[in-house]
């Protein structure tokens, strides 16, 4: 009798505990590129995928998504003002040495419900996290302020941000959520990462890489301005002479007939 | 419709910059300005980067004041000899104002700077104009009032190297030219303007160069150091941004044309009076930014 509840207890055991690997999420977005144009004006990324499972779902712990897309990180100086002599002047500053230039977070509900500070910690999910992280590195005194104006500058800006409640997630199985870039994007390669969560623990994670690239006229012209710079400034010149005259001369032969 | 600046790395609306090159060719016509120190502001305010907005405008100031400085030529208004001691003052001035803001942005200041000089140097130029207004409309209403003759040998007049200006009928030091040329050539460089609201008066009360030639010659001027600064920015600091400047001017030169014929229709006394409390308002409003606590005391830069 014993034996049999050892061998049933065995058996069960390793499928309990991979019960939460064999949940394997599988992702897609729907541009991998983004090209800045002329026209640019910001553009919305669908991200969408599905939970891969072998067994049954278990019915105890929810299951929750956590989407986020990071831009480039950059280091930032962030700059206090302070009275002096009556006016305002930039006085203390500190130099965060990396925070991605955008920040975009979408989840199933939320985030402190259903993320774990320990896993927050290991996998750099929220916000602060993803700053503090940076600037505690650096080791300076008060740098929380500084960071924490950084985080709160660019919320303002719609540069960081964050919606609980914004995955869709149907069956415990397919997900979607839309992101939204915004018009100011900074060049570089942006990352997607899609973290599947059960009570508070991730249990797998994807990640995938957008390509935010100037094509066209604006990868011409930024390309000249820094590769080229004095072809660039003469050239500059000659067409906004060239435009003012031919304009003023335009304006002149309308007047005289 | 939204356009993406290439070198400002912002977007923007289209729409919005030609409103606003156009409204700023608009006084420019009226009062027969450059129209720099308006636009600058502005452009900071529509959230252009300080350096972009700058470094670009060198580029519009060209473009504007190079069609003038033409007509100028045709009607032989130009005096070329103190037209090359100023400029060779701006260029000296330019370059040193180009490395000033190179500082200053490293520093963090040069928001600061930039607006510490606009409130003072519109503070001034504002009041002086308003005064002066006041006065000739004051003369003009009690009629047959006393015209103040100007002085033909002030002070600076006798330093050394003395240069003969044919054109202007002056014999004079190039010192005082040359150092007026550097110092606009800063305020170009910094401020992003031409600096011709600052020359004219100069050129006028310091130098006593005859009103005639003193247009052409600052024009001759600027448009040449205006040229030199935005060459020096774009290969310093990489701040010039061609779309941007193109969209301004297509905006500023609409707005001139319309400005040129408001301008004949009101008086020129009462032109002078709405300049001189355009100017004021500008530098109180910025005066306020200095002193009033800002809503976020932070500020990020990269």
């Amino acid at each position: 009798m014993i034996r049999i509840l050892l061998a049933l207890f065995l058996l069960a055991s390793p499928a309990h505990a991979s019960e939460h690997a064999s949940e394997k999420v599988i992702a897609g977005l729907s541009q991998n590129r983004v090209a800045i144009t002329a026209n640019f004006d910001g553009t919305g990324i669908l991200i969408f995928g599905a939970v891969k499972r072998e067994a049954p779902p278990p019915t105890t712990e929810p299951l929750d998504v956590i989407i986020a897309v990071s831009g480039p990180e950059r280091p930032v100086v962030v700059r206090k003002k302070a009275r002096v002599l009556g006016i305002w002047v930039n006085k203390e500053s500190r130099t965060v040495s990396s925070a991605p230039s955008f920040y975009a977070i979408a989840s199933t509900g939320p985030l402190p419900k259903i993320l774990s500070k320990s896993e927050d910690l290991r996998y750099k999910i929220t916000i602060p996290r993803m700053v503090a992280e940076k600037a505690a590195a650096d080791g300076l005194s008060n740098i929380d302020e500084f960071a924490s104006a950084v985080i709160r500058i660019r919320q303002h800006n719609g540069l960081y941000t964050e919606k609980g409640g914004k995955v869709n997630l149907a069956d415990q199985t397919l997900f979607d959520t839309q992101i939204a870039l915004p018009s100011a994007l900074v060049e570089g390669d942006y990352k997607a990462r899609v973290f599947l969560l059960r009570d508070g623990r991730v249990i797998d994670d994807f990640s995938k890489t957008i390509a935010v690239r100037k094509v066209g006229l604006e990868r011409w012209i930024y390309n000249l301005a820094h590769e080229r710079p004095l072809i660039y400034g003469l050239l500059s010149l000659t067409i906004a002479i060239l435009a003012g005259w031919l304009a003023s001369t335009i304006f002149r032969l309308l007047k005289l007939s | 419709m939204q356009s993406y600046l290439p070198i400002a790395e912002v977007s923007v609306s289209i729409l919005l910059l030609l409103g606003l090159g156009t409204t700023v060719g608009i006084l420019s016509g009226m009062f027969g300005v450059g129209g720099g120190f308006i636009l600058t502001p502005l452009l900071f305010m529509i959230g252009i980067p300080p350096g972009v907005a700058v470094g670009t405008q060198g580029n519009l100031i060209v473009a504007s004041s190079f069609s003038g400085m033409l007509a100028h030529l045709r009607r032989k208004t130009v005096d070329f000899r103190m037209g090359l001691v100023l400029l060779a003052g701006g260029l000296v001035g330019s370059a040193l104002g180009v490395r000033l803001f190179h500082l200053l942005t490293a520093l963090g200041q040069v928001d600061l700077v930039i607006k510490l000089a606009y409130v003072l140097l519109l503070g001034i130029i504002g009041a002086l104009m308003m005064v002066e207004a006041l006065l000739a409309l004051k003369r003009r209403n009690s009629k047959g009032g006393t015209r103040t003759k100007r002085k033909h040998h002030s002070w600076v007049h006798g330093w050394p190297i003395k240069v003969r200006f044919r054109t202007s009928k002056l014999y004079i030091s190039a010192i005082p030219p040359f150092g007026i040329g550097v110092m606009v050539g800063i305020l170009s460089a910094i401020m992003g303007v031409g600096g011709g609201f600052l020359m004219l008066p100069a050129m006028i009360y310091i130098l006593g160069m005859p009103t005639k030639v003193v247009v052409g010659t600052s024009l001759f001027q600027i448009t040449f150091m205006s040229a030199f600064t935005t060459v020096l920015h774009a290969i310093e600091n990489q701040t010039v941004d061609m779309v941007l400047a193109f969209v301004l001017l297509i905006g500023g030169v609409i707005g001139a044309q319309i400005g040129t014929r408001i301008g004949e229709k009101i008086r020129a006394d009462t032109l002078r009076i709405l300049l001189a409390a355009m100017v004021l308002s500008i530098s109180i409003k910025l005066a306020f930014e200095l002193v009033l606590m800002p809503t976020e005391l932070f500020s990020l830069a990269y």
